[in-house]
């Protein structure tokens, strides 16, 4: 029945806008489609973000492995390299310093009012997806293979089952948010 | 239901009800969340219109064709997600010039739609160089213990963090 559901094309398009709403709902009620919480986080002033990524990382990474365990789901991890990942990444966390916002959370800033991010930001990022689309034959020849790591997990990685990674990690990240909460960040 | 209409909900539960969506979103879609391809194909979208059939030749638009797909639903959901709770608190209105930036550069919106749309383009950019951004590395990513994803998020926040100090 999952499968029959994965493929029906319309009824996915209605879920994704559906999952959506609810993302952007969060996202508002979090706080995080403001500009303010955000540059707060990257100058540590405000620990909103962190905390918002770090519990959802945690919900979710418990629920979708039980999931996998019980073959309702299959992860889908994106494959990387030296030469994509950190490179884009640092490029990316640049962007994400300089505009305020992440290509979600700007969504979500627009829906809110924020005009700035409407007439500047949005065209930006739709302007620089398409310059990378057009270097991309290039990049793909060169810098995006460097240090290619391929789609590797964790577990993976270690050749161990997947709870022997998630059970510490779920502890680890719980510990943080809780000295995060003693320090009274 | 007066928890609808509240300005702000604890971080740890918004947090919480991204985890169980995104498990939502892996059940019924198979789909990790995400947003940056959304912004691909609607640069390829744009282009098709402006530059005629040459777009569907390019490499990177044959891996992300221009179409509407579940993404990009799910990121025109964020809009309407995020208006609704807005409109629900009376947080929604039209603004230009963030308090913060205001207060460090003055309120002249032009000036902050022109940092903005720098940063844009830097954002685009990287997020598809990385093959990801904070949803799609940072939450969907690092919560299925990708390699790429934590070592991507890590890179995210290095490049935030010094741009941020540098620019406050």
């Amino acid at each position: 029945m999952l499968k029959n559901m994965h493929s029906h094309n319309g009824l996915q398009l209605f879920l994704g806008l559906i999952i959506g709403i609810i993302f952007g709902f969060l996202l508002q009620k979090g706080g995080v489609t403001t500009y303010d919480v955000i540059i707060g986080q990257l100058l540590f002033t405000d620990f909103t973000v962190l905390k918002v990524m770090l519990s959802a990382v945690i919900m979710g990474m418990i629920l979708v492995h039980i999931l996998c365990s019980m073959g309702l789901a299959t992860l889908h991890p994106k494959p990387g390299s030296l030469g994509a990942t950190v490179i884009g990444g640092l490029i990316f966390g640049v962007g994400f310093g300089v505009l305020g916002y992440c290509p979600g959370t700007i969504a979500g800033a627009v829906g809110q009012g924020w005009l700035d991010v409407l007439v500047g930001g949005l065209i930006g990022i739709v302007a620089g997806s398409g310059i990378f689309a057009h270097f991309y034959p290039r990049l793909n020849s060169g810098l995006l293979q460097k240090g290619d790591f391929g789609e590797m997990t964790f577990p993976q990685f270690f050749k161990v089952n997947p709870w022997v990674v998630v059970v510490p990690a779920v502890i680890i990240l719980i510990l943080f948010l809780y000295w995060l909460e003693r320090m009274g960040l | 239901m007066e928890w609808l209409f509240a300005e702000r909900w604890s971080p740890y539960a918004v947090g919480i009800g991204i985890g169980v969506l995104s498990c939502f979103a892996f059940l019924l879609s198979d789909k990790p969340i995400g947003c940056s391809t959304a912004f691909a194909r609607t640069s390829g979208m744009l282009e098709r219109i402006f530059g005629g059939r040459k777009v569907s030749e390019q490499p990177y638009y044959k891996l992300f064709p221009p179409v509407i797909d579940w993404e990009w639903m799910f990121v025109l959901g964020i809009f309407i997600g995020a208006f609704i709770s807005a409109k629900l608190s009376g947080q929604f209105k039209l603004l230009w010039v963030p308090d913060m930036w205001s207060q460090a550069f003055g309120n002249t919106p032009v000036a902050r739609v022109i940092t903005a749309f720098a940063g844009g383009i830097l954002v685009g950019l990287g997020s598809r160089w990385a093959g990801g951004c904070t949803s799609g590395h940072g939450i969907s990513g690092a919560l299925q213990l990708a390699i790429s994803s934590w070592l991507a998020v890590v890179c995210f926040f290095v490049g935030g963090i010094i741009t941020a100090f540098i620019i406050y």
